[in-house]
């Protein structure tokens, strides 16, 4: 076991190095070449050089590369055009509340997606199935955006049930100790701050988790309804086992399998991908600054934020991919 | 070559944005199921296949949207009742009021007085255009890695895979952000944004079906035969592996399509909003939500339906082209 | 009059507030600091702004967004009037102009305490013009000092001629401001937020000069992000950066009247229709640039909608191509030619325009300034919609059929130009019928499309102005004056019209106000012949409160004083 996680952890190097070189040619082919790209169109001719030097635009390409890795392993990577601040400033400042969302929106769709899923292989050629299979056809072709205006619109504007935008009401005075506002209302006992803060993540979370759902009910569909046809279940069947232990032991059990994978790579990437739902619910996350930084050029924070990202859904994958590993020891001898 | 995932992830959708997870394993998978033997029981593989998806509803349904979609798209100027920049209402345009429908424009206008089913058909074009395109861009520079990968394996195998792997491990949609920022705002770099995203995909796809076709009987008896290497992998690995890469195809037409109305609307999509694109339409359309909500959900059902139109086509592909189904 | 008027407004207040109340008694969420106040004053505010402000330190201020924070904190030596552009005294209680126009004598309002409790006085006053005149290194970026650069010049270091030369402390109510020369510009640009008086213990205490970084992003120091230190109605809170949030409280030793409100929440919220959303939601009380489409939809549903006087200009600029490297940016001569130039004004059809784009209230412009300011005429020359003049006059120039390269801004909505796409969409077609061709170009506003105008790289572009100050030079001036090199802004392609620069000299140090106005008349008269750009329109800026929020006076300069505001229910 202690050996397969190394060689997983081996493969990570050649990917992040990789990555690292990838975005050190972006920033250098951008137009008008990293400092001006670093500081915006506007910057004084001194202000490039003087950032030219920095980067040591005059030394050959493998030091500067070498510098901008010294740079990363620092975590220093570069000031934020738009708001003078380090880019790893930003990034910690709106992560958490990318989590808190990406939390919210798989909860909602494993909840709903899992027990769907499940009654509709056990009813399959029923309407339920070919409901859900048509529903979650749609989902996938729903754009995102689209359905978090839908969401907006009908709940916040028209029915004005749940907050339409923002991560906490304004007027809330709440303490920010972790930056992840619900847990911050829960842990300084601001109630109401934990509150709204939840209630803000309820639109976007289901706008966001309406594609995992989508995905989660047709594995977990498909997934049973192969086990379902496993010689294991037929014996089990059988031998008379009560339905009941057999859908516990049996069906389940194996099913969940590549249910659970799914879970944890949708995780990686809402992580990482949120920028099309937090920009409609103007949540102030992670994915809505990559948005703003589009709009304003601020190519030190896209440089830097999908350099993390990029390092976090790897992350991510591998560890769905080790704990795999646990749970499935076929997959170890590779 | 078994995969870590040995149970059935075949049946996940392509889906719109962003690389899928699982995808790995989801596409070696759906190549092992759908790279088959030259022949098979006697029955062509292809003819069987096209049997049962002409049986199967979905696939109808599915053939017919994409079918009118295309129609739609390439008889666009002829359908187009109007021409779509011309202001023909402007006078009656207010801040608080659009007209609707009326003798001429039957779907109203937009706020600058242009016929909105006019603009609508002529935006089917780009959306095609992007589509095919970015779909035949990736498909191309895809195969060609998936096919320098699985027909020359060892070293060759292990590099590209490895560049492949590291496209994979930025997700989609930051992917199509960073290559449409460096080639700046018009159509083409949406395209080229749109196709890089599937580029590993195919790569990947591909690779693996001929690498289950390099191993098979017949492959190897060819080598034994003394056929040269280059004469078995295009005249028989390769012709025997693109099905997978036909369903993924079609399905990646309907990501593109959906992706590039994304980047339009994160602002990234053609600087000239003259030119109708639903993308645009849709985000256009925002800033006069109270005045008319109809022209959002116009270019949005169009989305939709081509979108649904490729994926309902796609699925019903794979099914029919998957042997676990040909029962 | 005045009374029965009072009372009904107050009846009708109760009753709204009253009705506000019970229909949101539900969502209604106290804060949770809770105001000790419960009279019909106090409370919060929140206000939705479109973007963030950059800074706080004023002296490194120059938009929008930054300027209505700081216009609630800090106070400058004059100020306008309530509601209108006249300028007013503020902490100068009055001041006397030497008969050359060369020195400004103020005498100071008494009694004035900082934030930090320290005195103002003209000690301050000196204190804070000399910091301006001695900035050095990155603060004389022209990005982080912009207003003193543009209305003063240069620095003590003497690389930049300077308007102002000195100022000394004769008592401690009593300022003396020397100049090099007559400027119509002083003292009417005092009343910008960028001249607002800085504690000077403050501004030492918390390192306000040392910037850090490059001039494009500077890091700002801590008097500029988190001990900001004015005069001012309310004083600094707390700025959530990350959540874009300021909150600033009533500050109890103002001079003046109090602020009514316990504190002011400003709620960055860059999309529009998320704005008009929030407030509809209950969880924002008002905000800023109202999309027009949503004017009379917000007034339906009880909405206080502002609609300020128009005080902008906006107009399609014109490059005549007369610089190194026009051809080479593929300007079209032609534009040189001024039957061209009066081809594009007469195929504008500016009512369509008007009527269908900008909201109620917005009109067709004649000139480049709106009527308020001193030295509008109506008599210039005028060009109404006329393509088959248009058509004619291309035709004598042998300009059929040529191609225009037209720049227009995207992502982008300003007081003047709600939705330039839009814009220029119109635009376009009305210069397509009359047989130019229009290539078109649409960059991100900041920095790509300033920079491509600023750089004559537009053969025509959209473009306007608010006006800082109530002063024509701030208008026209701004645009069509001599800049480097004796030549117009590249803007308009560095066209030299030696009289029309020389009556800009004449105007802008003649000392005699009624003089004055005479020849900026005639100037408007001048440049409306030679048609170095075509004035479109001046619209009407909103701003929008909700029903229990009483006081709000819109300002044509954009520059609202939250102070007499209150909200109730």
């Amino acid at each position: 076991m202690a050996r397969f996680i190394v060689r997983r952890l081996l493969q990570l190097i050649p990917i992040l190095f990789g990555l690292s070189v990838l975005l050190f040619v972006w920033l250098r082919s951008l137009p008008g070449g990293p400092g001006r790209a670093l500081l915006g169109e506007r910057a004084t001719p001194e202000a490039v050089a003087q950032i030219n030097k920095v980067l040591g635009l005059d030394q050959p390409l493998y030091v500067q590369y070498g510098r901008f890795l010294g740079r990363i392993v620092r975590l220093d990577l570069g000031t934020s055009t738009q708001t003078g601040r380090p880019v790893t400033t930003e990034f910690f400042a709106r992560f958490p509340g990318t989590i808190e969302l990406t939390i919210v929106a798989m909860i909602f769709a494993i909840a709903i997606g899992i027990p769907l899923g499940y009654l509709a292989a056990r009813r399959h050629g029923g309407l339920l199935d070919s409901t859900s299979v048509v529903a979650s056809l749609l989902g996938v072709t729903i754009p995102v955006f689209f359905l978090a205006y839908l969401l907006r619109f009908l709940f916040a504007v028209q029915l004005g049930w749940l907050p339409g935008s923002g991560r906490q009401d304004p007027r809330i005075n709440a303490t920010h100790p972790t930056g992840f506002f619900v847990l911050d209302g829960l842990l300084t006992r601001e109630w109401d701050a934990a509150l709204d803060g939840f209630l803000h993540l309820v639109l976007p979370g289901i706008a966001l988790g309406t594609i995992p759902l989508a995905i989660i009910v047709r594995i977990t569909r498909a997934s049973v309804l192969d086990v379902v046809n496993e010689d294991y279940v037929r014996t089990a069947e059988s031998k008379g086992l009560a339905t009941s232990t057999i859908r516990r032991r049996h069906i389940l059990r194996n099913a969940m399998l590549p249910v659970a994978t799914t879970i944890g790579l949708q995780t990686g990437l809402l992580l990482s991908g949120a920028v099309l739902t937090e920009t409609v619910f103007a949540f102030g996350g992670v994915g809505s600054f990559i948005r703003d930084s589009i709009q304003q050029r601020d190519y030190a924070v896209l440089q830097g934020f999908i350099l993390i990202l990029a390092v976090v859904y790897v992350l991510v994958n591998l560890v769905v991919d080790i704990s795999y590993g646990l749970i499935d020891p076929r997959v170890r001898v590779r | 070559m078994v995969q870590p995932v040995s149970i059935d992830l075949g049946k996940e959708p392509g889906r719109g944005l962003g690389p899928d997870l699982g995808k790995k394993a989801r596409l070696d998978r759906l190549a092992e199921l759908t790279a088959t033997g030259p022949d098979e029981g006697g029955v062509s593989l292809t003819r069987d296949a096209f049997r049962r998806l002409r049986r199967n509803p979905v696939a109808l349904i599915g053939a017919f949207l994409v079918l009118l979609f295309i129609l739609v798209a390439a008889f666009a100027p002829l359908l187009a009742p109007k021409n779509p920049r011309t202001l023909f209402l402007l006078s009656e345009v207010r801040p608080n009021f659009i007209p609707g429908s009326r003798a001429g424009f039957p779907l109203g206008v937009d706020r600058l007085g242009r016929d909105e089913l006019s603009r609508l058909i002529l935006g089917s074009q780009q959306s095609l255009l992007i589509g095919v395109v970015a779909t035949v861009l990736g498909l191309v520079i895809g195969m060609s890695l998936g096919i320098l990968a699985g027909g020359l394996g060892g070293k060759v195998d292990t590099v590209v895979m490895r560049f492949v792997d590291i496209m994979l491990s930025i997700p989609g949609l930051l992917m199509a952000i960073t290559v449409a920022l460096l080639l700046g705002f018009n159509q083409f770099s949406i395209m080229v944004a749109i196709a890089v995203t599937q580029i590993p995909i195919f790569a990947r796809l591909l690779r693996g079906s001929m690498l289950a076709q390099r191993n098979s009987d017949y492959a190897v008896a060819s080598r034994c035969l003394g056929v040269p290497q280059r004469k078995i992998i295009f005249g028989h690995i390769l012709p025997n592996s693109v099905s997978p890469v036909i369903v993924q195809a079609t399905l990646s037409l309907a990501t593109a399509i959906i992706e590039a109305a994304a980047l339009s609307f994160l602002g990234l999509g053609n600087a000239d909003r003259g030119i109708p694109e639903w993308g645009s339409m849709l985000a256009d359309a925002q800033d006069v939500l109270t005045v008319r909500p109809e022209l959002a959900f116009y270019p949005c059902i169009c989305i939709i339906i081509a979108a649904l139109g490729f994926t309902l086509l796609g699925e019903s592909l794979r099914e029919a082209l998957d042997p676990k189904f040909r029962r | 009059m005045q009374r029965p008027n009072k009372r009904l407004a107050m009846i009708a207040a109760t009753v709204i507030a009253t009705m506000a109340a019970s229909a949101c008694a539900s969502s209604d969420r106290s804060p949770s600091t809770g105001g000790g106040d419960t009279t019909a004053s106090g409370g919060t505010m929140v206000f939705g702004a479109a973007g963030d402000p950059k800074v706080l330190d004023p002296a490194f201020a120059s938009d929008g967004e930054t300027f209505r924070v700081l216009r609630q904190m800090y106070e400058g030596l004059l100020t306008n009037a309530e509601g209108s552009s006249e300028l007013v005294p503020a902490l100068a209680e009055s001041y006397q102009a030497s008969d050359d126009g060369l020195t400004y004598t103020f005498s100071l309002r008494k009694g004035v305490k900082f934030h930090d409790g320290t005195d103002f006085n003209a000690a301050a006053v000196c204190y804070n013009f000399d910091r301006w005149y001695n900035f050095t290194g990155l603060t004389q970026s022209p990005s982080v000092s912009a207003y003193w650069q543009d209305v003063f010049g240069g620095f003590s270091d003497g690389a930049t001629p300077s308007l102002y030369k000195s100022c000394s402390a004769t008592d401690d109510s009593t300022a003396v401001i020397a100049l090099t020369r007559v400027s119509s510009r002083f003292p009417a640009a005092l009343s910008l937020p960028s001249f607002s008086m800085s504690s000077p213990d403050a501004l030492k205490k918390y390192d306000a000069d040392n910037l850090t970084g490059s001039g494009d992003a500077p890091s700002y120091p801590p008097y500029a992000l988190e001990h900001p230190t004015g005069t001012g109605p309310f004083e600094f809170g707390s700025w959530d950066r990350s959540n874009g949030k300021i909150t600033i409280k009533r500050f109890d030793g103002y001079w003046g009247d109090k602020a009514k409100l316990d504190q002011l929440i400003f709620s960055t919220i860059p999309d529009g229709n998320t704005r008009k959303q929030e407030l509809e939601a209950g969880s924002i009380d008002g905000y800023d640039l109202v999309a027009p489409g949503d004017i009379s939809d917000l007034g339906t549903k009880g909405f206080n909608v502002l609609t300020r006087d128009a005080f902008n200009i906006l107009y399609l600029g014109i490059n005549q191509g007369n610089f190194d490297g026009a051809a080479a940016a593929g300007i079209n001569p032609k534009l040189a030619d001024i039957r061209v130039r009066q081809a594009i004004a007469y195929a504008i059809d500016k009512d369509t325009m008007v009527k269908s784009q900008l909201p109620d209230g917005a009109e067709a412009a004649l000139e480049f300034m709106p009527s308020t300011v001193d030295g509008w005429t109506d008599q210039v020359t005028k060009y109404d919609y006329n393509p088959d003049k248009a058509r004619q006059l291309l035709k004598d120039a042998g300009a059929q059929g040529t191609t225009l390269r037209f720049y227009y801004p995207t992502d982008v909505s300003r007081p003047y130009m709600p939705d330039p796409g839009a814009i220029f969409e119109v635009l376009s077609q009305n210069l397509q019928d009359v047989g130019f061709k229009i290539k078109p170009v649409a960059l991100t506003w900041s920095p790509d499309y300033l920079d491509a105008v600023q750089n004559g790289q537009a053969d025509i572009h959209l473009l306007g102005w608010t006006g800082d100050y109530n002063d024509a030079y701030n208008f026209i001036g701004t645009f069509f004056d001599a800049k480097a090199g004796g030549k117009s802004k590249l803007d308009f392609g560095g066209y030299v019209n030696k009289d029309l620069f020389a009556a800009f000299a004449k105007a802008d140090s003649d000392p005699d106000p009624a003089s004055r106005t005479q020849e900026y008349q005639d100037l408007n008269k001048m440049i409306m012949d030679y048609l170095p750009a075509v004035p479109l329109s001046h619209s009407p800026p909103a701003l929008v409160v909700a029903g229990n929020v009483k006081g709000l006076v819109p300002s044509p300069l954009t520059s609202e004083n939250f102070a007499p505001v209150t909200i109730s229910g």
